[in-house]
């Protein structure tokens, strides 16, 4: 049994010395450096491809977000991803709009926007929703927005909005290569640290009740279904401004972004890299991409299978992810108060 | 004025009443047992108290105002406190966290999210721990702890947010003997500052700390009174006697 001495807090500094260097900001610094050289050794058919992976890692923020912090299973994430590519688009289309400094904001508000409604739907009911009722529910509006991109004239049907104009910033346009892969790094970095704060704020420990025993912390006095909506929102927004660089990027959108794979294919990314670490979903979006690009060059026919087993893999001997493999679970799930004398805390 | 007042509370599962028409009345600063059999309803009319569940018919009145059909969070902003039977620490969060956590529900938003209360809650967290004797763990994650240890780290989660009313279901379950001494000791200083309702099954420990006690039996009050009343009851002895 503890008891309480007056040494107690002395205890507690000595304790904390001897624990291990955050091994977090390591790994965090080491993919930007990598990030930032990166298109000085890539061909530039490459940094094409690397850019597109930028914007997915972006996207895989976002899910990360609502399922890695605050448990809310979301298969359909891709609506806000989606959505806010066919709004730019429209913009770009119909009103010659194409100022970054206007779609992206746009794309982050109808992001932001489509997430409040179908987050308000699903979780701010009377009761507290339950994980199944959330995934289906979320699973079905991905369905339903696919069928409705697909069916409808005005936005392309099965064949979407192409040739969308470049995205511009006053007379400078952002075509592929090199310009766009740092725009989109840049603005990576900002979301990530933006995500960092927030999942390491005192916000970030609800987010942690939240996702550990949602019933427990409405005793506190939380209103769970209320923080769930916050932050459902909010990565809809980020999903939001993943999906209208996207449509930018690629010069073209279509219905695919709306839909089930799209929103299955950003659950893999974080149950690979894994959840619950923002870096996480970083590095599964970077190595599913890069495995996926490898192996449908070298195995045209069976790169899917092999794809596939590779995650069964994972998921099944690593369920904390890839990250596992080098972060301790004290460090994926962090620290947001600080004893006395511990000089690494929070995290 | 009562500070809790349950009364007419009934519970009824399916085919089965846990509860029928019981009543619990709390005074300010009061200590009050809930005991009774294995399946009398104790556990049922604590969590229709707390919100956990809503009462088939009654009517639950806590400082004055009718929480019956209110949520388990409107409850707890209102001074609510619940300690579960089943032990609910989050246990890949640290101590501290734990603490933490449960000082920190009622920040708003923009509080949280710029951590602006971090700093001011950290002495009452850490006073908390020091009380609780579980300062020296503070940054272990509360998965690490013993069962015992466990159980004290949630009474300090529920008695961190400075309740009026603190709902304690079956703090000493698996303690051993030595911890269930301890307990006791650390629940006293609790007296200036709440009132306690705690379900508990070791009649020596709830008689020590205890100034009431309800008895339950089938759903319904069988007794209601001090301690030394409740223990020269015959209603009450026959009760325990037939179920032994």
């Amino acid at each position: 049994m503890t008891e309480t001495t007056p040494t107690a807090l002395r205890l507690a500094d000595r304790k904390s010395r001897t624990r291990r260097w955050p091994l977090l900001p390591v790994m965090e610094l080491a993919v930007l450096a990598i990030g930032a050289l990166l298109p000085l050794v890539l061909q530039d058919y490459l940094t094409v491809y690397a850019t597109r992976v930028l914007i997915l890692c972006l996207f895989a923020l976002s899910f990360d977000l609502v399922w890695g912090y605050a448990g809310i299973m979301s298969f359909g994430q891709a609506v806000f991803f989606g959505s806010a590519g066919y709004g730019v688009a429209l913009l770009a289309r119909d009103l010659g709009l194409t100022s970054m400094l206007i779609v992206l904001p746009a794309g982050l508000l109808i992001g932001f926007t489509f997430a409040l409604l179908l987050g308000g739907f699903l979780l701010l009911g009377r009761h507290p929703s339950s994980v199944i009722f959330v995934s289906l529910g979320t699973l079905t509006g991905s369905y339903a927005f696919d069928r409705l991109a697909r069916g409808w004239y005005y936005l392309g049907g099965q064949n979407g909005i192409p040739s969308i104009p470049a995205m511009s910033i006053g007379s400078y346009e952002w075509d592929e290569g090199p310009g766009f892969y740092y725009l989109a790094l840049g603005i990576l970095l900002v979301v990530y640290i933006i995500c960092r704060f927030l999942v390491r704020s005192q916000f970030g420990l609800a987010l942690a009740g939240l996702r550990e025993n949602e019933q427990r912390i409405a005793f506190f006095g939380y209103r769970a279904q209320r923080l769930k909506a916050i932050i459902f929102s909010f990565a809809g927004a980020i999903a939001g401004l993943a999906g209208s660089l996207y449509a930018f990027h690629e010069g073209f959108v279509w219905p695919n972004m709306l839909g089930v794979v799209m929103s299955t294919q950003v659950v893999l990314y974080v149950l690979f890299g894994g959840p619950g670490t923002l870096i996480g979903a970083v590095i599964g979006t970077v190595v599913i991409e890069a495995v996926s690009f490898w192996l449908s060059n070298s195995y045209q026919d069976i790169w899917p299978i092999i794809l596939g087993v590779l995650l069964l893999l994972v998921i099944l001997f690593r369920p904390a992810g890839l990250v596992s493999l080098v972060l301790s679970e004290r460090e994926r799930v962090g620290e947001f108060g600080r004893p006395p004398g511990d000089r690494h805390g929070p995290a | 004025m009562a500070l809790l007042e349950a009364s007419g509370i009934s519970k009824i599962f399916g085919r089965l009443t846990a509860l029928n028409g019981a009543e619990l009345v709390v005074a300010e600063h009061e200590f009050h047992g809930l005991i009774g059999p294995n399946g009398s309803g104790k556990s049922t009319l604590m969590k229709c108290i707390a919100g956990a569940e809503v009462p088939t018919a009654g009517k639950v009145m806590f400082a004055g105002r009718d929480i019956t059909s209110a949520p388990p969070s409107e409850r707890a902003r209102a001074g609510m406190s619940l300690k579960f039977q089943i032990t609910s620490v989050l246990p890949a969060l640290t101590l501290y966290d734990n603490v933490l956590l449960a000082l920190q529900a009622q920040t708003s938003l923009p509080s949280l999210l710029f951590s602006r209360t971090r700093g001011v809650l950290h002495d009452r967290v850490m006073a908390m721990l020091e009380q609780f004797r579980l300062v020296d763990r503070a940054s272990d994650a509360a998965s690490a702890l013993s069962h015992g240890q466990q159980q004290w780290l949630e009474i300090a989660m529920a008695l961190a947010p400075e309740p009026r009313l603190l709902l304690l279901d079956e703090p000493t379950g698996g303690m051993s003997l030595e911890e269930r001494r301890v307990t006791g000791e650390l629940l006293q200083p609790i007296k200036q500052r709440c009132s306690l309702v705690i379900v508990e099954h070791d009649l020596d420990f709830i008689r020590d700390i205890c100034d009431r006690l309800t008895v339950l039996d089938q759903g319904s009050v069988l007794d209601c009174g001090t301690v030394r009343h409740i223990q020269a009851s015959p209603r009450v002895q026959e009760v325990y006697l037939r179920r032994a």
